[in-house]
């Protein structure tokens, strides 16, 4: 017992002389400069950039790749006579490339998607993150995000023959053709619904239990908590679904493809048939435009549209969101 | 003894519930035999006492010993929490809160609530304080005297009254602590219900708040959840203390109220040993 002491208090000082411990478990001596690279760090360093190198380089090849064949068409045709001519008809004899009738197109299957699916999906998501249960939001959640995950086809033909066909001409027997901007624009709607619900949510839920607290407190109820003080709260989140949005009904395709008509003309009211920027892309994609001839650049024109349009969108919505979030 | 009281209005009258509630004059709020669940877990059992008007009373004890359970359920707070259950009955000048077709929403704007750590909404100072009125649809001729009187009455007003417009957010921990009661008293409360202000201020806002309770007093009925035995000696007029009983079979931790009295007789002479070990410090 006194020998087992006695060695350890020599132990001790020995310690203490070379400056650190020397007992067999813990971590092993090193000195604080060996500046050790730790190699399975790097590796991992290494990994990460790559995968954030192929996200940017794809983005700078998608541009090059719209750019060149767009700058060959804006060779042939003035940018204002792209712009803002009203006459879209790239293949006929007297060619002509104004983008107006298109871009109306767009504008109403969008806008009537953001109708539908803005309060429907807000709605969703205010009842997901206020109203409902932790039980009840765990079960509808999943639900609601399975909607988004239909094929955009099944919503085309949805669109086409139900809505259109069966709701729009049959039963409510509406003064319409085989197309219109509406059908396609409220099945886009539904088709969105959970993708703002979805993301307004993550937002609204984010937002602490104490500003709720605190408005209950005051003899809030729950509505008023909801819209007065969560939302505003969760607006930059919010922003960004509604922003997300807009840009999936900006492109989406398949829809305005089946079901709002392939004729390029000026939409007058959402009743009417017309061909979206989107929809132009689909059907002369699947054309026989040769490669390097003017029809085929107009796709890359009409790409770069797209592109410029949902970029302007979401420089908005960042301005927008610094100017009125509510920052907790 | 009751004489004197005689010509007071019911509620207003002594209570005669607990032995220790006997001598509170005027009593505005009173717990009668309650307990509170979580579910199946009962936290906070067989409590009795009551809020004299105008007076402050602190909530005592060791943690996990159900003192902020109790005060959430004075406003109805608890309502908010899933499973959560109050037996007994909680009066407020008379009247059951947890009565049939009372409104919550209404008990919640009489008993004002402030929280442990500031939670001021992120909007302007001004906003902050105009929200309860909005929202409880209060008749008011002037905003903007409402804002400012009640910034006043908290003691905030000469620091903020040339950034109304600012986000409250960017006021330090103290001042958004005093907002937030500034805000409590916007819409008129009887009672404001504190549940350990100070508990992230450094001692300097906490003196601020103390001093402002002692304002506040003189309007409102004050209860005071505190950790901090010299912060309820220093404000409290009564003091009651509780603490954690162990379950012998489960384990389970239930708060029992232990004593309650005026805060001298609680701090100078407690009746339970169990008070005067937690006070000396000797548990807890």
């Amino acid at each position: 017992m006194l020998a087992n002491t006695t060695a350890s208090v020599t132990e001790a000082t020995t310690t203490a002389s070379t400056g650190g411990p020397t007992t067999p478990s813990g971590h092993p001596q090193r000195s604080l400069f060996a500046g050790r690279a730790r190699p399975g760090e790097a590796v991992i360093k290494l990994g990460l950039r790559l995968a954030a190198t192929v996200a940017i380089l794809t983005t700078i090849g998608i541009i090059i790749a719209l750019l060149v064949p767009a700058i060959g068409f804006f060779r042939e045709v003035p940018v204002f006579d792209f712009l803002f001519g009203d006459r879209w008809a790239p293949r006929f004899a007297d060619a002509s490339f104004g983008v107006i009738p298109l871009v109306t197109a767009t504008l109403w299957t969008t806008a009537i998607a953001l109708i539908v699916s803005v309060p429907l999906g807000l709605g969703a998501a205010i009842l997901l993150s206020e109203y409902a249960r932790p039980g009840v939001r765990k079960t509808l959640k999943p639900i609601l995000e399975l909607l988004a995950g239909v094929p955009t086809v099944v919503y085309g033909l949805f669109a086409l023959q139900f809505i259109q066909a069966t709701v729009f001409r049959d039963w409510l027997q509406l003064d319409t053709g085989a197309f219109s901007v509406l059908a396609a624009g409220l099945v886009m709607g539904i088709m969105i619904i959970p993708t703002v619900a979805s993301i307004s949510e993550d937002a609204m839920s984010a937002v602490p239990m104490s500003l709720r607290q605190g408005s209950f407190a005051l003899g809030a109820n729950r509505m008023q908590t909801s819209l007065r003080v969560v939302f505003p709260a969760a607006l930059s989140g919010v922003m960004a679904a509604v922003v997300l949005g807009i840009s999936r009904a900006v492109g989406e395709t398949m829809i305005v493809a089946i079901a709002a008509g392939n004729q390029a003309r000026i939409v007058g009211g959402p009743l009417e048939q017309g061909q979206t920027m989107t929809g132009f892309i689909a059907n002369a994609a699947l054309g026989d435009s040769r490669v390097g001839s003017l029809e085929y650049d107009t796709l890359y024109a009409v790409g770069l549209l797209l592109f410029a349009i949902t970029l302007i969108v979401n420089f908005i919505s960042i301005r927008l969101v610094r100017r009125f979030r509510q920052a907790y | 003894m009751a004489s004197a009281h005689d010509d007071a209005p019911m509620h207003l009258r002594p209570m005669h519930t607990g032995q220790v509630t006997d001598h509170i004059a005027r009593p505005i709020m009173r717990v009668e035999n309650v307990d509170v669940y979580y579910g199946d877990f009962r936290a906070v059992t067989e409590v009795n006492l009551a809020f004299g008007l105008n007076e402050i009373t602190a909530l005592i004890g060791p943690s996990g010993c159900g003192k902020s359970t109790l005060l959430r359920s004075l406003n109805r707070m608890n309502d908010l929490i899933d499973g959560a259950r109050v037996d007994g009955e909680i009066l407020f000048h008379g009247e059951n809160i947890y009565g049939k077709g009372v409104d919550p929403i209404e008990v919640r704007r009489r008993i004002g609530m402030v929280f442990q750590k500031p939670n001021p909404f992120p909007k302007s100072i001004y906003d902050n304080i105009a929200y309860g009125p909005r929202v409880t649809g209060m008749k008011v001729d002037s905003m903007d005297d409402l804002v400012e009187e009640s910034l006043t009455r908290a003691a905030l007003w000469d620091e903020v009254k040339d950034k109304l417009k600012q986000s409250a957010i960017g006021l330090s921990g103290g001042q958004q602590q005093r907002l937030c009661i500034a805000r409590a008293i916007s819409v008129r409360p009887d009672v404001i219900l504190m549940d350990e202000p100070c508990a992230s201020l450094d001692p300097i806002a906490t003196m601020r708040i103390e001093d402002l309770m002692q304002e506040l007093r003189k309007q409102y009925t004050i209860v005071i959840v505190t950790h901090n035995m010299q912060q309820a000696a220093r404000v409290a007029d009564r003091t009651a203390f509780f603490t954690a009983q162990v379950s012998e079979g489960t384990g389970a931790r239930t708060g029992v109220l232990v004593e309650y009295g005026t805060t001298t007789q609680i701090f100078e002479d407690p009746k339970d040993q169990r008070t005067e070990d937690y006070i000396s410090g000797r548990f807890g």
